[in-house]
C-alpha cells in the first residue's frame, strides 16, 4: 500500500480503478471510456474473432474513422482500395460485435478521435481513458488517466475492458505567472518539450499545474495534455475545476439530473492534496515563453521565434550525430535564424489544434489579408461540429475571403496516411504534433508551431513573428 | 515492395507471440543503429498502416532509411550492408517514441529481430514489444556505447541474452550487465503467454468492481 501522506490526483484516479495486482507485475486497470479507430483495431477484432470472444462492454467503446480518411469527398467511395477496405473492415466489426457508437465517414458525430470524444461528452473528469493512439493524453485535460496503447492491448480492452499497465512514477510541471500576448497553449506546450527533450519524462505521468494552467480553457488544456506524449510521458492531467465543469455540462453523454449532482460532488474531491509529494517537480515561469518554432526532426528540437537554431557546440556530444543528421534532413544549419525561412505549406488542424479556438485565431489573423501566393494551404476541422461552427460563427466567409478553403474533418497531413501529403523538400509550418522525418509525407519537412505562427507564415509565405 | 504488407515473403512471417523463449538464452551477432530518438514512424511510416493483419510489415521495417523512392536498397543503411545481421538491435537511446502503432513491434518481429537493446525505451513500445515476444533491453550508456564500438570493430562479434538470469554479455570482452524485467513478464516471454489469458481468468473480479461503483465516485 501507499503511505499515509497525502495523494497525488492521479494515485486517486488509478487507485480507485485498480481491479487487482499481479504478484511482482503490472496492475489490471479497469477502463472506464475506450475510443477506437480504423488503423489500430483491425487487429485486435481479428484476435477476439480467432479465440471466440465477444466485446465485453460495448457501450464503453466509441468508434470512429480519422486516420486513414480523405478530406475531400467524403460522400464518395474512398478512391485508394486499401484505405477503402480498413475502412470497410472497421465497418463490419462494427456490425458483427454489436458495437452501439460507431461513427464512420460522413457521421454528423465523425471526426478525429481525441476531439469528438471531449465534445460528445463522452470523456468526464475522474476517468480512465484509452485508445490505440499515442495522442490519447489529451482527455487528461479534465482530469483523467488517459493514455495510448498498442493494438494487443486494445484487444485486451475490448475483451475484458480491463489492461495491465506497470504503475508509472509522478511528475508535477507548474507554469507559474502569465502567458505573454500572442503567446498560446501551443507555445506552452512546444516549450516545456524543448526543455525536457522528446524522452525527458518517459516513466511518468505528468500533472500540470500553476496559475497559466488555470487560466486555460478546456481547448487550451487539451493542447497541452496532447503534447504530453512528445516529451515521452506516459500522459499528463490537469485537476478538474469550474472550467471544465462547465465544458462538460449539458453534452450528449455527460451525466444528467439527480446524476450530474453525484457526480460533480465528487469530481470537486479530484485534486491532489496538499501534502503530497510528486517523484519529479519541474517549475517555469510562463512570461518567459514566446511564440514557439521546431527546426529540428523531433519535437523537442523547438526554439523562440526569434531565437537561433543551436550551434553544435551547445549539443550533447554523444547526440552531435542525431542533431546534425536531423539538421541535414530539415536543410537547416546550426546557428541560423527560422524568422524569415520560406515556408510552402500550412496545415491547421488535427487532435492538438483542430478545435473551433484554433479556427478562430486563425481567422482573427487573416481577417482582411490575404493568402500569400506560394502557400499551399490545408485548413482541416477535427470534426463536423467544429467544420458546422467554423459556419455558424462567420469564420468561414472570412477564411475565403482571404483565400483559404476548409477540407473535411480528418487527422489529414498530421499522419499523411490519406493524400494530404507534403511533397519532398518542402516546408510546412504545421498546428500538428510530430516533426519526424516523412511524418507529413516522405521527405517532408514539418515545423511545428501554434496556429497563430501558422496564420502569420501563411498571410506572409515566409516564418513570421505574429 | 514498397507499396504492399503482404507480397514478399519475410525472414520470419510470423502472429506474434511465438512459442516463448523456452531456454531463455540467445546468442546472435548484432546490427548496429547509433542513432537517438528513432521513432516509430522511421520504423513503419504511417502509409504502411493501411493492412488489416499482422503480416508483412518486416518488408517495410525503417523504410524511407532502408530504399529509395524506386524501391531499391540504400546501401549505406545498416540493414543493407551485407557485413551486419543477426536477431539482436542495438540502437541509440529513447528507441520506439512517437505514435503508439503496434505495427512497429510487428514489422520488427517480421523482420526476425527478437532483441532489441537501448539505453532506455519509450514506454507504448516497450509495452508493444513484449506483447510480441520481441524483448527490449535496457542497457546503462557507457555499456551501450561499448557493444556500438565492439560491433562496428567486428561485426561477427556477439552478444548473448540470458532471460533467465536477465544477463546481458558482450562477448568481444566477456563484460555482463543485469537487465530489469518484470517477473510477470519474463514469464509470459519464457512461457509465450499474453495478457489476454490472464485477464480473461479475472472476469469474476472484472464484474465484481463494476457492482462496486455509484454515481456518487
Amino acid at each position: 500500500m501507499r503511505d499515509l501522506r497525502g495523494q497525488t490526483l492521479f494515485d486517486k484516479i488509478w487507485d480507485a480503478h485498480v481491479v487487482s495486482e499481479v504478484a511482482n507485475g503490472p496492475t489490471q486497470l479497469y477502463i472506464d471510456r475506450h475510443f477506437c479507430h480504423e488503423v489500430t483495431s483491425p487487429q485486435a477484432f481479428n484476435g477476439l474473432r480467432a479465440r471466440g470472444l465477444k466485446v465485453f462492454r460495448p457501450e464503453k467503446t466509441t468508434m470512429t474513422a480519422d486516420h486513414n480518411t480523405p478530406t475531400i469527398d467524403q460522400d464518395q467511395p474512398v478512391k485508394d482500395p486499401v484505405s477503402r477496405n480498413q475502412l470497410d473492415t472497421f465497418a463490419r466489426n462494427a456490425a458483427e460485435f454489436n458495437m452501439p457508437l460507431f461513427y464512420p465517414l460522413g457521421h454528423e458525430k465523425n471526426g478525429v478521435v481525441h476531439i469528438i470524444g471531449p465534445e460528445n461528452g463522452f470523456t468526464q473528469p475522474g476517468m480512465t481513458i484509452v485508445c490505440g493512439d499515442s495522442h490519447t493524453s489529451t482527455h487528461g485535460a479534465f482530469g483523467t488517466i488517459a493514455f495510448g496503447i498498442g493494438t494487443s492491448e486494445v484487444e485486451m480492452v475490448l475483451a475484458t475492458q480491463c489492461i495491465l499497465q506497470n504503475r508509472p512514477k509522478t511528475m508535477r510541471i507548474t507554469f507559474n505567472g502569465k502567458l505573454g500576448k500572442n503567446v498560446l497553449a501551443k507555445d506552452l506546450a512546444l516549450y516545456m518539450i524543448s526543455k525536457l527533450t522528446t524522452g525527458g519524462a518517459t516513466g511518468y505521468f505528468v500533472e500540470y499545474a500553476g496559475e497559466a494552467i488555470r487560466n486555460l480553457s478546456m481547448e487550451e488544456r487539451m493542447t497541452v495534455c496532447n503534447l504530453s506524449i512528445e516529451m515521452g510521458a506516459r500522459g499528463g492531467l490537469i485537476a478538474p475545476d469550474e472550467t471544465t465543469f462547465n465544458y462538460v455540462k449539458g453534452r450528449e453523454f455527460a451525466p444528467k439530473g439527480e446524476e450530474w449532482d453525484k457526480k460533480l460532488e465528487f469530481w470537486k474531491t479530484l485534486k491532489t492534496d496538499d501534502d503530497a509529494v510528486f517523484d519529479s517537480e519541474l517549475i517555469f515561469d510562463a512570461s518567459e515563453i514566446e511564440p514557439m518554432v521546431t527546426y529540428g526532426t523531433n519535437p523537442g528540437m523547438g526554439m523562440g521565434i526569434s531565437g537561433k537554431i543551436p550551434t553544435l557546440d551547445e549539443i550533447d556530444e554523444a547526440g552531435r550525430i542525431s542533431y546534425m543528421k536531423s539538421l541535414d534532413y530539415m536543410g537547416f544549419k546550426p546557428g541560423e535564424k527560422m524568422l524569415g525561412k520560406p515556408v510552402d505549406y500550412v496545415f491547421l488542424g488535427s487532435c492538438t489544434n483542430g478545435r473551433i479556438e484554433d479556427f478562430r485565431i486563425f481567422a482573427n489573423y487573416v481577417k482582411g489579408k490575404k493568402k500569400a501566393e506560394n502557400i499551399t494551404a490545408w485548413l482541416v476541422p477535427g470534426s463536423w461540429q467544429v467544420e458546422k461552427q467554423i459556419r455558424e460563427e462567420g469564420l468561414y466567409e472570412i477564411l475565403t475571403e482571404a483565400g483559404f478553403q476548409l477540407r473535411q474533418p480528418g487527422c489529414s497531413a498530421c499522419l499523411a496516411m490519406n493524400d494530404d501529403k507534403v511533397p519532398a523538400g518542402k516546408y510546412a509550418v504545421s498546428t500538428s504534433n510530430r516533426n519526424f522525418e516523412g511524418r507529413q509525407g516522405p521527405g517532408a519537412r514539418t515545423i511545428l508551431a501554434g496556429p497563430l505562427v501558422a496564420a502569420a507564415a501563411a498571410v506572409n509565405g515566409v516564418i513570421t513573428a505574429p | 515492395m514498397q507499396t504492399s504488407n503482404n507480397t514478399n515473403k519475410e525472414k520470419n512471417a510470423q502472429t506474434p507471440p511465438s512459442g516463448g523463449w523456452g531456454a531463455g538464452s540467445l546468442t546472435s551477432t548484432c546490427v548496429p543503429l547509433p542513432i537517438e530518438n528513432v521513432d516509430t514512424d522511421q520504423i513503419i511510416p504511417a502509409r504502411f498502416l493501411k493492412a488489416t493483419d499482422k503480416n508483412g510489415f518486416g518488408d517495410n521495417l525503417f523504410a524511407d532509411w532502408r530504399y529509395n523512392k524506386d524501391g531499391s536498397p540504400k546501401p549505406d543503411f545498416v540493414l543493407n550492408n551485407p557485413k551486419y545481421s543477426g536477431e539482436i538491435l542495438v540502437a541509440g537511446k529513447n528507441f520506439g517514441s512517437g505514435s503508439s502503432r503496434e505495427h512497429a513491434a510487428w514489422a520488427i518481429a517480421g523482420y526476425g529481430f527478437k532483441v532489441i537493446v537501448s539505453s532506455f525505451f519509450a514506454d507504448i513500445f516497450r509495452n508493444n514489444a513484449l506483447n510480441n515476444g520481441i524483448l527490449p533491453v535496457v542497457v546503462s550508456p557507457g555499456f551501450l556505447a561499448e557493444i556500438l564500438d565492439a560491433v562496428v570493430a567486428n561485426p561477427a562479434n556477439t552478444l548473448t541474452v540470458n532471460l533467465e538470469e536477465q544477463k546481458i554479455t558482450n562477448n568481444a570482452t566477456g563484460k555482463s550487465e543485469i537487465f530489469e524485467i518484470n517477473s510477470y513478464k519474463k514469464e509470459c516471454l519464457l512461457k509465450g503467454l499474453d495478457d489476454i489469458d490472464y485477464l480473461l481468468s479475472k472476469r469474476e473480479l472484472i464484474e465484481e468492481w463494476e457492482k462496486r461503483q455509484t454515481p456518487d465516485r
